[in-house]
């Protein structure tokens, strides 16, 4: 479990428009890695190339390196579907699934990709990812229900649950909390710091506080203007950055100038 | 500085209040102007539709299910006997291999549309749907009847080359609805799918599918009543028949508006032989009695899709 990710001169581009440019960055094994910078500076697009996500969106297409190991992910005969394994993802909303109960939606994994889980493991599954999701005593007499019927704080911490049920090397996290009060913003803090202990995480923020409250090592993205591709302006460990960042840029958007 | 409104906090003014009236007086009329066909519609077909079943093999008034029990073999006449046993059995099995025909080539059709379908192809099929959709069902018959000419050999009217009409004039209403349906399963829940390492095929089958089937239900039932109605397209495909048949690929069959059209078409029944039981006015309540039990049909169809979404909706409750 948890690995380290080195991003050697990724370029993202959308068709033929250069989306982020030229960023090299590591991400270390059991931390968390936050990215910071204002809307639309392609934080999250470069989040998405890290499990290929991007791939999605038509016509998304990435030039460069990304290096989970050693192993590169966009090297001859790797599996966009293997990488997402190892690699995980919570998003901005919470997206459980429907038509699926709380511990199906759990299971989710393993019963959507068809692989067989025996009764018992899946029990013991269910109860071990939502207990290292905080979410186990709220549910526990309740695992029958719709995961819809939780509350927003509780249906994030559920896609939590889903997504390290089959246990990835990485979790990424795109603005996890942004749809979330304040209670359930500090449970989610909470649970981050838990989860460093076995992952590998990154996590993308419009909040300065959440990074500086949850973040090891903080990366700050920013875009020239509109129509210009998004760049990586520096990184460092967190206390550096909020402190003494070494760019203007960096120092003018923390300290609220901008952005 | 003077406010335009001197009303008191609280208070319409006249104008809104008028307003107000107005479109309400205005959206209350055109409900009932909607439903003044369908109330009228149902009126006469209830009273014309019941006589049938009032009318024993005698001649006599007494409550009896005949009608439903008995084909058309060796009526003759006026006499008050014969059923639409063999056109309830051929509509229900022309339309449901119709349903076999379309409702897979439809729905993966829209799966293609929505999920997979890219750039000029998807255009070309989004286009021809379009073109589908209106085509008159009387062509589609004559499609059907020419196709089965050509394969199988000059005047060859089978069950089958009318549930191959039908599904000419189903398949864009399925593709239509369940492209609809599936356009809104919200994208969130394709990229949770693959967020956990499913494959794209599984997360249209266990995802996507699974998501809008209570939709995708309802879109089929209403493709089904569209169709359970067709009259042209069987008559040139079909043909009449006035004895059961439950061979789809040999022989002609009856269907319930084409059994309609029929006894319409017969006139009052000429009363002559003073031996034999007469009712001159048989045919014209058959045909009624008919299309009761055909709206019954239909109505019963709609009730089974609605029990189905309901059973398949996600459920949100807590």
């Amino acid at each position: 479990m948890s690995k380290r990710i080195d991003v050697n001169n990724l370029n993202v581009f959308y068709g033929g428009f250069l989306a982020v440019e030229d960023v090299s960055l590591a991400i270390e094994p059991k931390s968390v890695t936050a990215f910071i910078g204002p809307s639309g500076c392609g934080k999250s697009t470069f989040l998405r190339t890290l499990n290929r996500m991007h791939e999605v969106i038509p016509n998304a297409r990435v030039e460069g390196e990304v290096l989970m190991d050693g192993v590169d992910l966009y090297g001859q005969g790797i599996d966009p579907v293997a990488v997402r394994r190892h690699v995980g993802m919570v998003f901005q909303r919470p997206n459980p699934f429907p038509t699926m109960t709380i511990s199906e939606n759990v299971l989710a994994g393993y019963r959507l990709s068809n692989k067989r889980v025996g009764k018992e493991e899946a029990a013991e599954l269910v109860e071990a990812s939502l207990q290292g999701a905080n979410l186990w005593e709220e549910v526990k007499d309740r695992l029958d229900k719709p995961g819809s019927s939780l509350s927003g704080g509780q249906q994030q911490r559920l896609c939590i649950a889903r997504a390290i049920a089959i246990r990835p090397d990485v979790l990424l996290m795109d603005e996890p909390c942004s749809a979330l009060d304040p209670i359930s913003t500090l449970a989610i803090e909470d649970l981050i710091q838990e989860l460093k202990e076995n992952y590998t995480i990154v996590i993308v923020t419009h909040n300065m506080q959440q990074a500086a409250r949850v973040a090891d090592r903080t990366a700050f993205f920013n875009i020239a203007g509109t129509g210009k591709p998004g760049r990586l302006i520096e990184m460092n460990d967190t206390r550096t950055m909020f402190s003494t960042p070494s760019e203007k840029a960096t120092e003018d958007y923390i300290s609220g100038r901008f952005g | 500085m003077a406010i335009a409104d001197s009303t008191t906090l609280g208070q319409l003014s006249t104008g809104r209040r008028f307003k107000n009236g107005t479109a309400t007086a205005l959206v209350y009329s055109a409900f009932g102007v909607a439903l003044i066909p369908l109330v009228w519609l149902s009126f006469t077909v209830i009273t014309k539709g019941y006589k049938r079943f009032f009318l024993d093999a005698n001649g006599e008034h007494n409550f009896n299910l005949d009608f439903l029990q008995q084909s058309m073999r060796g009526v003759v006449g006026g006499s008050p006997t014969g059923g639409i046993l063999h056109a309830i059995w051929g509509t229900l099995l022309i339309t449901a291999a119709t349903a076999i025909i379309s409702v897979p080539i439809g729905i993966m059709t829209a799966v293609y549309l929505v999920e997979y379908g890219r750039g000029r192809l998807k255009r070309a099929v989004t286009f021809f749907v379009d073109v589908m959709t209106g085509i008159p069902s009387i062509v589609a018959g004559l499609f059907a009847y020419a196709l089965a000419s050509i394969i199988i050999g000059p005047g060859t009217k089978t069950g089958f080359t009318g549930a191959v009409a039908l599904s000419v004039l189903m398949i864009p209403v399925v593709v239509r609805a369940s492209e609809e349906m599936l356009r809104l399963v919200p994208n969130e829940l394709r990229e949770a799918a693959y967020a956990l390492g499913v494959p794209k095929w599984l997360t249209v089958t266990k995802v996507v599918l699974r998501t809008a089937i209570a939709g995708l239900a309802t879109g089929v039932t209403l493709a089904i009543s569209r169709v359970i109605g067709e009259t042209a397209p069987l008559l040139v495909a079909v043909g009449f028949a006035d004895s059961m048949n439950f061979n789809l690929f040999e022989g002609r069959m009856m269907t319930l508006p084409v059994y309609i059209v029929s006894e319409w078409k017969k006139g009052p029944a000429v009363c002559n032989d003073p031996t034999a039981v007469c009712v001159p006015e048989i045919t014209e309540y058959r045909a009624w009695a008919a299309a009761l039990v055909l709206i019954l049909i239909v109505m019963t169809l709609n009730l089974v899709a609605r029990l189905i979404s309901r059973a398949f909706a996600p459920k949100a409750g807590r």
